[in-house]
């Protein structure tokens, strides 16, 4: 059973990292052949790496838009961010100074995330404008989250799982040398869930974690004027006249 | 008020969010193009094709592969709902395709069947479907009624722009043949004659001249309206409505007074006839820069210095942002001056210069509000600084003006709401949705007018001046509450650089004797 998972997390993680590195090598390829800067934007490069700055760290365009989802979608993932980070011990040996700062704020983090994401989901089901536009995957996502939040609080502060026994089952899984995992319920569904989760990400929405990035809406610089900017594709069009 | 076989929405002062209401613009498609040569002379089949199946989904790959905004819009959507009312189209129709998310998955199901995995195996869980002829329907449906304001890219949380995926949209519609009416008609005139409106170059020339009457008759100075002066200074383009539509020809008159009290030189163009570019409503570039080569070719041609745009909105956004790209590099204009400026940009130097002498109680009948047009608020810029095309255009105004007066801020600068009509949809067929879409400018133009008396609402273009001129009597106001905003500068313009009478007037009053 633990060969088991230990197989089924590297496939998946194999798949998040090529997925993804797929993705994101798309993007990159891809031409922008205008300049779309959604304004006013910045006439720097220095005043884009902030706007996408606020963007993915204070959610800015968002919370232009809805408090609600501003709320609900920032508690969720600036704790997912806490909880992530707090997760990495059980991966690394010995654990950085700064990661044990973060241990007790992670430990509740997962509250936040919890509850921000029981909030997107009451805001698609009750919203009938949201709900309109959510297929089953949009409610499954954020089941899938919620569990695996739910699996993990239990852990934390319920059943207790052999935490020692997970971390040598994860630290020694790229060297073929893990040990047991401890066959506790709660860790189970957990363990199994993140796998769903690493394994789909790069086949659904959670694309937006790369896509954000290379929005040429949000990360052109506002200069047209002043310099010329002309893709191959383009440039082809004019050797053609 | 006007009639309507629809329903005109109820005016209030403020922006509601209706309940969803499921295919309430279902019924609503512009005219198809009927004239196989108006697609042809824009490079695409005469009408629709047999394989419009393969086709459309080779052209949706083909578009994903060229424009990185198209496919990481398509995939980065995680249906949060921000968008969902921001849409002026939305607002007034209550029809959730209406809704950016609604309108921009119509392509999004069909891209994620066909090339995603998650759609090609569970197309039921991901929400992805095949492309039926209905689905064509609705494209050609809903994909026309958007504006590309872009007002819901500033609401998302990754930028993803409606406009973006209309343009891709009717780009493939058009590559099988079965392009709009309106727009295509529009593009063919262009490439023959040199404007939208197919106005010949005498047909200009009559007009100038009658402009160049009109001043005389108002203030006995002679502002010329010059048209294919070569070494010309100034090469200005300008909406070809500005030629004879209501109140765009007083813009112009507008115009070529600041020219004149600023001693400059400067000309039209007659194959530069138009600012326009309906080349960007149908997301082609080919046809986008086939447009704009007239302006470098003018340019070029006359052996002008600088370039200056009248006003207009969709046409300021392919000027300032895409026309270096499309027709550039402008390596031959005067490098002291941005290529291209807009007209206000260039009356707000003068003024700031102290170049002209206004004088502001012209004006004191009125007391204007100003619409943001929404191409020049999101998709431009206007002086040196982020959000100077909100600035300049209000300096200018108050500069001719005494009584000015800001709408609600949730509804100008960069969260302004479309007059309704833009991106390709100022055409009678398409009345419906530019009444009901024009709402919310509507209610907040109504807060104004009863709580602070305003009287008139200025633009800057050209699309929004024509639209407003048709809506404003939907919703109980007058058609002529629209102004120019160099109109309100015709106004107030003190011209102190006296020229004498044209003799061709003297000679035409002459025979009239």
């Amino acid at each position: 059973m633990s060969t088991l998972y230990a197989l089924l997390f590297m496939a998946a993680s194999i798949t998040l990292v090529v997925g993804v590195g797929m993705k994101i090598r798309q993007y990159y390829k891809t031409p922008a052949p205008l300049k779309i800067p959604t304004t006013p934007a910045p006439t720097t490069q220095a005043g884009v790496v902030m706007r996408m700055f606020r963007e993915v760290v204070f959610f800015e365009s968002l919370f232009k838009s809805t408090k609600w989802t501003w709320i609900f979608s920032w508690m969720f993932h600036m704790g997912l961010a806490l909880v992530l980070l707090r997760h990495l011990r059980y991966f690394i040996d010995p654990v950085w100074a700064p990661i044990q700062w973060i241990q007790p704020f992670g430990k509740y983090a997962a509250f936040a995330m919890v509850i921000g994401l029981l909030g997107l989901l009451a805001r698609r089901i009750f919203v009938d404008r949201v709900r309109y536009i959510s297929a089953p995957s949009d409610y499954l996502m954020l089941l899938l989250l919620i569990f695996i939040g739910f699996s993990g609080l239990m852990m934390t502060f319920v059943v207790h799982t052999d935490i020692v026994a997970v971390k040598y089952f994860f630290n020694n899984l790229w060297t073929f040398g893990w040990g047991p995992l401890p066959m506790d319920f709660p860790l189970l569904v957990h363990i199994t869930l993140v796998i769903v989760l690493l394994a789909i990400f790069p086949f659904s929405k959670l694309l937006h974690v790369p896509g954000v990035f290379f929005s040429p809406s949000r990360n052109q610089v506002d200069n047209p004027r002043e310099q010329r900017h002309i893709v191959p594709w383009a440039e082809a069009l004019e050797k053609k006249d | 008020m006007a009639k309507a076989d629809f329903e005109v929405p109820e005016l209030k002062k403020h922006v509601e969010v209706p309940a969803i209401k499921e295919g309430a613009m279902a019924h609503l498609k512009p005219f198809v193009v009927k004239n196989p040569d108006h697609n042809t002379d824009l490079g695409f089949p005469g009408e629709l094709v047999d394989d419009w199946h393969d086709k459309a989904l080779e052209k949706l790959g083909d578009l994903c592969s060229r424009y990185r905004s198209l496919q990481v819009y398509l995939d980065a959507c995680v249906k949060c709902g921000s968008c969902t009312d921001k849409c002026h189209y939305f607002l007034g129709t209550a029809d959730p395709k209406n809704m950016p998310v609604g309108r921009q998955d119509l392509l999004r199901k069909v891209y994620r069947r066909y090339f995603t995995l998650a759609g090609k195996y569970f197309p039921k869980l991901v929400g992805a479907e095949d492309l039926t002829r209905e689905t064509l329907d609705e494209w050609y449906s809903y994909y026309h009624q958007c504006s590309q304001c872009r007002r819901c890219s500033v609401f998302c949380p990754y930028g993803i722009d409606t406009a973006e995926i209309s343009m891709a949209a009717r780009e493939i519609l058009d590559s099988i043949g079965y392009g709009q009416k309106y727009c295509n008609e529009i593009i063919a005139k262009v490439h023959k004659v040199g404007n939208n409106l197919g106005l010949p170059g005498p047909a200009i020339e009559d007009t100038l001249l009658g402009l160049e009457e009109d001043v005389w008759d108002e203030d006995e100075v002679w502002v010329k309206y010059p048209l294919d002066v070569e070494g010309a200074d100034i090469l200005l383009v300008t909406p070809s409505a500005d030629f004879f539509a209501e109140p765009h020809v007083d813009g112009l008159i507008g115009y070529g007074k600041v020219f004149h009290e600023a001693g400059v030189s400067w000309t039209l163009s007659t194959t530069a006839s138009e600012a326009g570019n309906f080349g960007m409503f149908i997301g082609s570039y080919e046809n986008m820069r086939r447009v704009s080569m007239r302006i470098r070719k003018a340019a070029l041609e006359l052996k002008v210095k600088r370039i200056v745009f009248g006003e207009c909105g969709h046409a300021w956004r392919i000027a300032y942002s895409f026309l270096n790209t499309l027709a550039g590099p402008f390596d031959f204009l005067d490098p002291n001056y941005p290529v291209p400026q807009h007209i206000c940009e260039f009356t707000w130097g003068q003024i700031q210069d102290g170049k002209l002498e206004l004088d502001k109680s012209e004006n004191d009948e009125i007391t204007p509000t100003f619409h943001d047009s929404c191409n020049v608020a999101r998709a431009s810029r206007m002086g040196d600084k982020p959000g100077g095309q909100f600035e300049i255009p209000r300096n200018v105004i108050k500069a001719v003006c005494n009584n000015y007066v800001d709408m609600h801020h949730d509804t100008i600068g960069e969260q302004t709401f479309c007059c309704g009509g833009g991106g390709g949809l100022l055409t009678d067929d398409l009345m419906e949705i530019r009444v009901k879409g024009a709402l919310p400018r509507m209610n907040a133009l109504k807060q104004v007018v009863e709580d602070q008396g305003v009287t008139h609402v200025a633009a800057i273009c050209a699309i929004c001046k024509s639209q407003f001129t048709k809506v404003l009597p939907y919703y109980g106001f007058e058609m002529d509450q629209i102004l120019s905003v160099h109109q309100l500068v015709s106004n107030a313009i003190v011209l102190n650089r006296k020229t004498g009478k044209p003799e061709w007037l003297e000679e035409d009053e002459d025979e009239d004797e």
